[in-house]
């Protein structure tokens, strides 16, 4: 059960990740072609720039999806003596 | 380094030829061409500094011989060309010389000690009394040297003194005579000096007169040859005292200790013979000058007599010298005649006597200055004598004081050497004493030993005899105790024995339960199984057992091996497939790699692990395989131990499985402790029929 967990996890992680991902390449791409369209003359480049960013957002949550069990996270405490 | 530059000549020829374009005959032409300038040049530098280096290793080891030997010891054959080339090693050479000086020293020292044999065979019973200091020479030579010693002396004084003797009489004889002359002599002298004095102060007749004159003459004769005779005696005695002077300087130089007094009474009596001599020899002269005095006086008289019989015969011839018996013979004439003859006489005699009178003084004086003179004369020559005598004196009296202190100290010598001899005896008296001491006491310690020794060995023996009784006196007793333990324990024993059996049922009912696992969910909850367990329990071990069982088993139960075996399968492919990612490297990127590695990488199904893990063992598809291999042969401890190694995502990703299989691990060793407990106890309990 734990394994399964742990496995499934692992297969959780990736569904979300590629769901993730492909949202966001979608939304990129539509607000691209939005300002492409409304703003940019019809231009290539936001198109592409719109559907990278959202590639790239989903890629870095995606990483850091999967590095979140490696990361150190410090807490300031405040000593009230 | 040779090879090196050829290969440094064919590079530097191959990068040359590479650059133009060549056919083959170009190509050779290359080679040659290049060869002669490139490589020439290159030969020879290497030449040049291989040289220059074997001679500087040669110089170097020449001044140098540590460095010598640390190069032939390095390098081989070097030991035989250093040779060829500088010699024998300087350790060689060096050895000759010392041994030459050495054996040179000796000779020296060789030839000395010939020299002081030839020395010491002069001498040799000082050199063997010297070389072994502790030895005495033995008493006998002692003796014997100091009689043989004895004897010379002896001997020597012998002939001294007799020699002494002999001369000392022959001198003593000599001077007895001279003596004996010179007091005949002196008598002589004195002796007619008084007949002279009576001759001329005595008016007898005639008759006697001319008696003594005749006996005065006979004095005369008499003193003469008394004279003469001691003056011979006298040259006679001083030979002697020469001859005696003589010998004892002789006795003198030969110094000989004993003969001393015997010198020194000789030459004791040689100086009073000298004294004697010269005191009768003084007395001889003054009474001789005492007789010159009065032969002047008889001289002037006698003229004087004559000059008035001349003047009276001139006056009157017929009458005779005698005048006295001339009163009735004379006339009145001749008597007048004669008167005024007298009263001129007087008168003359008179005047004379005023001229003496007047010249009185000067004669005087000069008669005094003569007397001074002489007297100064005589008084030097009484002095030199008087000194002289003083000094022999004096000479003599030291000779004796030394005589006497010698003798003194002799004696002090003579008891030092006493009092020495009496402290050497003491001291070995003493020394004997404390060596007696010693081996009384050495002897004393070696008899209490003994008797030690026999004492401890009777004790050994007595406490023996003891202990053999005490132990079987012990072993009895212990005896007897066992049968009555020994009949208790039945008792025990057979209560022990159904506690036993209770025991080994519930630890029977724990790992059947255990077996209850199903392929995929666990083995049901151990709680009551492991409850009998702990209320069969009746000792500490089998309770800590009993509660070892983890929480986990107890409330939801352990996972059979089967099941864990087929979950690991499924796990193998995700572990395999993360293996790269770990907490420095895992981004998207790395994970691809991970997953590409996964997919390229083949390795055994199953592989056998080693006895001992090295580094590349600790490969994550390694320890996988070996895992493997270790679960489908039953292992499930290695399995998890080596899957314990995993390291990064991998060991994430069955942790969970990790921990599933301790505890089944741990619940399956604590299960079957207990019932080898369990098994031990019953077989301890039962009786064999």
């Amino acid at each position: 059960m734990t394994s399964e967990n742990m496995a499934d996890e692992y297969g959780r992680k990736w569904d979300r990740c590629l769901a993730d991902t492909a949202v966001k390449t979608a939304t990129g791409l539509g607000v691209g072609i939005v300002l492409s369209v409304l703003l940019f003359k019809r231009r290539m480049w936001p198109v592409s720039f719109g559907s990278g960013l959202g590639l790239g957002m989903g890629y870095s949550n995606c990483q850091h999806d999967f590095r979140s069990p490696y990361l150190i996270h410090g807490h300031t405490v405040k000593v009230n003596a | 380094m040779l090879g090196v530059c050829l290969r440094g000549a064919h590079a530097t020829v191959r990068k040359n030829c590479v650059r133009s374009p060549l056919t083959p005959l170009q190509s050779y032409r290359c080679y040659s061409t290049s060869r002669s300038s490139g490589a020439s040049r290159v030969v020879a530098l290497g030449l040049v500094t291989v040289g220059g280096g074997v001679g500087g290793t040669l110089l170097y080891s020449k001044w140098d011989p540590k460095f010598r030997a640390a190069v032939e010891k390095n390098v081989p054959y070097s030991d035989w060309l250093l040779g060829l080339a500088l010699g024998p090693a300087p350790e060689d050479a060096r050895l000759p010389v010392r041994k030459q000086v050495r054996s040179g020293g000796e000779h020296l020292f060789t030839r000395k000690c010939k020299e002081c044999h030839k020395h010491a065979d002069v001498s040799e019973t000082a050199a063997v009394a010297s070389a072994e200091p502790l030895k005495e020479r033995p008493v006998d030579e002692v003796t014997a040297r100091l009689v043989q010693q004895d004897q010379e002396e002896e001997k020597l004084l012998a002939s001294l003194s007799s020699r002494l003797e002999d001369s000392l009489a022959s001198s003593a004889k000599a001077t007895l005579q001279a003596i004996g002359a010179q007091e005949v002599a002196l008598q002589a002298v004195t002796q007619h000096t008084r007949k002279l004095k009576d001759a001329m102060e005595a008016e007898a007749p005639s008759d006697e007169k001319s008696t003594q004159w005749k006996e005065l003459e006979a004095a005369l004769a008499e003193r003469t040859a008394a004279v003469k005779d001691a003056t011979t005696t006298l040259s006679k005695a001083n030979e002697a005292l020469e001859g005696l002077k003589s010998v004892i300087n002789q006795a003198k130089g030969q110094k000989v200790a004993a003969a001393r007094p015997l010198i020194l009474a000789a030459e004791e009596n040689l100086h009073q013979m000298v004294v004697d001599l010269d005191k009768v020899v003084s007395k001889v002269r003054s009474a001789e000058s005492e007789a010159k005095v009065v032969s002047q006086y008889t001289e002037l008289v006698n003229e004087a007599k004559q000059q008035f019989q001349r003047e009276v015969s001139s006056l009157t011839p017929e009458i005779q010298a005698n005048w006295k018996g001339l009163t009735g013979k004379l006339s009145v004439d001749d008597l007048n005649a004669l008167i005024a003859h007298a009263h001129r006489r007087i008168d003359q005699l008179n005047r004379e006597l005023a001229e003496q009178r007047v010249r009185e003084q000067i004669h005087i004086e000069a008669a005094l200055e003569q007397q001074k003179v002489e007297d100064h004369k005589v008084l030097d020559a009484a002095v030199t004598t008087a000194m002289g005598h003083v000094k022999e004196e004096a000479r003599l009296n030291l000779e004796q004081k030394l005589a006497e202190l010698r003798e003194v100290m002799e004696a002090e010598m003579r008891t030092q050497l006493r009092r020495q001899a009496a402290a050497h005896t003491d001291h070995v008296r003493d020394v004997l004493k404390v060596q007696e001491q010693e081996l009384r006491a050495e002897a004393e310690q070696v008899l209490n030993s003994k008797i030690l020794d026999q004492e401890t060995r009777y004790r050994q023996l007595t406490q023996e005899q003891l202990d053999n009784f005490t132990l079987d006196m012990n072993a009895a007793y212990a005896r007897l105790k066992g049968i009555e333990e020994a009949i208790d324990s039945h008792a025990v024993a057979e209560e022990t024995a159904r506690e036993a059996h209770q025991l080994w049922l519930s630890v029977e009912a724990l790992s059947y339960a255990l077996k209850s696992a199903g392929a995929d969910s666990p083995s049901m909850p151990l709680e009551d199984a492991a409850e009998a367990v702990r209320a069969s329990c009746h000792d500490d071990f089998c309770s800590a057992l009993a509660s070892a069982l983890p929480q986990e088993s107890l409330q939801r139960g352990v996972y059979s091996e089967a099941s864990l075996r087929a979950r690991f399968n499924a796990l193998r492919s995700l572990a395999r497939r993360v293996a790269l990612i770990d907490e420095s490297r895992n981004s998207l990127y790395q994970y691809f790699l991970s997953y590409l590695q996964a997919a390229l990488l083949f390795e055994d199904q199953q592989e056998a692990p080693p006895s001992q893990l090295s580094g590349a063992d600790l490969d994550p598809f390694k320890l996988l395989s070996y895992a493997s291999y270790c679960l489908e042969h039953g292992d499930l401890e290695l399995a998890a131990k080596l899957v314990n190694q995993l390291r990064g995502e991998a060991r994430r990703v069955v942790e969970d499985w990790l921990t599933e299989a301790r505890l089944t691990l741990e619940t399956r060793q604590v299960v079957s402790l207990l019932s080898a407990y369990a098994n031990a106890a019953g077989l301890g309990t039962t009786q064999a029929p």
